[in-house]
């Protein structure tokens, strides 16, 4: 087990928006995380990232408690996250905001990966002196991915990759994850897009309110009609 | 009548270059934080009495600066580390009022330490002037220019060309992508907190020779570069320098045609002025940076 949560709650003040979280993401294995709207996905990875602190509960990774360790700490150890709207620095250059990424690691390192990155996305190398904020939706999108996988995730969170882009994007950006998977990357996925998710993913879970309401694997989630009638629409 | 107005521009320049060090430092910490830090000043008054002390206690010149330097980091440094980081979920306010007592403390410690009389520093270079275009400048005004200069080159070098003053810059742009690259906050504030009192001492040294050390030599420094911060767009580097000189330079013009007497009022009237006709300031830019 690369993560693992147990009992993990969060709190705004008084409201709790997490709780008594239990869930896990096996070593190459893509999860989805599912939800509508204020579900609390977003919480949930800003409380494995360590930005927010638990209220109650523990995150283990790789079968140590980092339940205390900060944000920065997390970075060094793999866990790297895409943020919710994408949050790139928007007045630096394409190729600051990579070496940024890459800002835990050693120089001959971010070199290695920054190769690697114009490799997967020539787009961000050919706009690589423009300022980020300069760039579209979808090759902001790709930069925050690239970004993260500067600083090399063992375990890489994403939050909403698709939101808000064209659906020719939205594919581009599904292929993008698939292709990361396959390499060997584990990835666990946040979307409010649950068709797509659940369908590429190994395992799903459903967020309802703060709590987990439903854990199985990707294709029985899709079948589930609890599932399809919340979030699929069908 | 033009080496007349030389002579105040020079003077002008000489002291706006002071006030660009001092807004530079409230901008880096500003900056990190969006704390105002009103011990600046103190850090500029560290810079000069420190200089003065190791000097009379033997030391060679540029030891003692340099030592004066250090120790007024290291005072920088602590000042964050034990007063700004156990407050840091506190709201800004709150940071500030600390900074506030901050700088009482740091004064009425300087004043223990070295009691209230005025010091004088030699200049670096003697005090024989130097004559351009009918105006004389004095060799310390050459030193504060020439190093300010220096300055402002080396801190553009490091915020645009090293990952640490890159990641300085990301914090202050969007600190939550800034942790989420593994960039530790604490980091960030205590280093800006060292950079802005190494601003400051380097400033009070430069400027000793010619407003003398004493205990309260900051208070007046660190109001006019933070009128200078304001003026600049607070939070923006180049407009604190440019506004810095501004200032200077209005004030000696005044001085200078007017009454030395309405000197410190200039700042003042501007302080007032931006906050009335363009609260972000002359180059202040626009609040919507953030995604
Ligand atoms: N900083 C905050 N302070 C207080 N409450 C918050 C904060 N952030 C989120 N919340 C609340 O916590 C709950 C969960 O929010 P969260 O952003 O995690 O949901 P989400 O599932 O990511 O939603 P979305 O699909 O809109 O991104 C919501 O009710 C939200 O209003
Ligand atoms: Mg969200």
């Amino acid at each position: 087990m690369l993560l693992a949560t147990s009992n993990l709650s969060c709190h705004y003040g008084r409201i709790q928006a997490l709780r008594d979280i239990d869930i896990t993401v096996n070593e190459g294995e893509l999860v989805a995380l599912v939800g509508a709207n204020g579900a609390g996905k977003t919480t949930l990875l800003r409380t494995i990232s360590g930005i927010e602190p638990a209220s109650g509960g523990s995150v283990q990774f790789d079968g140590n408690d980092i339940t205390m360790a900060s944000s920065d700490n997390r970075v060094k150890m793999g866990i790297v996250q895409v943020p919710e709207g994408r949050q790139i620095f928007g007045p630096m250059s394409v190729e600051d905001n990579l070496m940024l990424g890459g800002y835990t690691r050693t120089p001959a390192e971010r070199t290695e990966t920054l190769e690697q990155a114009y490799e997967m996305f020539p787009v961000l190398k050919m706009r690589r002196t423009s300022p980020a904020g300069t760039l579209s939706g979808g090759q902001q999108q790709m930069l925050a991915m690239s970004r993260a996988l500067m600083a090399r995730p063992r375990l890489l969170l994403l939050d909403e990759p698709s939101m808000g882009l064209a659906p020719l994007l939205v594919d581009e950006i599904f292929a993008t994850v698939k292709k990361l998977r396959e390499s060997g990357t584990t990835i666990f996925l946040v979307e409010q897009n649950a068709y797509m998710a659940l369908a590429i993913a190994d395992r799903g879970y459903v967020l309802e309110a703060g709590g987990i309401v439903l854990a199985d694997t990707g294709p029985t989630l899709l079948a589930n009609d609890k599932v399809k009638e919340a979030y699929l629409g069908i | 009548m033009f080496a007349e107005f030389l002579q105040f521009l020079f003077s002008g320049i000489t002291v706006g270059a002071i006030y660009a060090l001092v807004g530079l430092g409230f901008a880096i910490i500003y900056n990190a934080s969006h704390v105002i830090n009103f011990a600046q000043g103190e850090f500029v008054m560290l810079g000069g009495m420190n200089t003065v002390f190791f000097i009379s206690v033997g030391m060679p010149m540029p030891v003692a600066m340099l030592l004066a330097v250090v120790v007024t980091i290291f005072i920088g440094l602590a000042l964050e580390k034990f007063a700004i980081e156990p407050a840091r979920d506190a709201s800004i306010v709150t940071l500030i009022i600390i900074t506030i007592g901050a700088s009482i403390f740091l004064r009425g410690a300087a004043q223990v330490i070295w009691g209230r009389n005025f010091h004088s520093l030699k200049p670096i270079s003697g005090n024989d002037p130097v004559m351009i275009g009918g105006a004389a400048v004095l060799p310390q005004s050459l030193w504060v220019l020439g190093c300010t200069i220096v300055i402002v080159i080396a801190l553009m070098f490091f915020f645009n060309r090293t990952l640490v003053g890159k990641a300085i810059v990301a914090s202050a742009h969007n600190p939550l992508a800034a942790r989420l690259v593994g960039i530790n906050p604490r980091f960030i504030m205590l280093l800006s907190f060292g950079l802005s009192a190494m601003l400051g001492g380097i400033a009070g040294i430069l400027i000793a020779p010619i407003s003398l050390a004493y205990p309260g030599v900051g208070i007046m420094l660190g109001l006019k570069g933070f009128c200078a911060a304001i003026l600049g767009g607070l939070g923006n580097p180049m407009g604190a320098i440019i506004a810095g000189l501004i200032v200077g330079i209005s004030e000696a013009v005044t001085a200078g045609y007017i009454s030395s007497a309405y000197k410190d009022a200039v700042a003042f009237i501007i302080i007032l002025g931006v906050l009335f006709f363009k609260p972000s300031g002359l180059f202040g830019v626009r609040g919507t940076e953030r995604v």
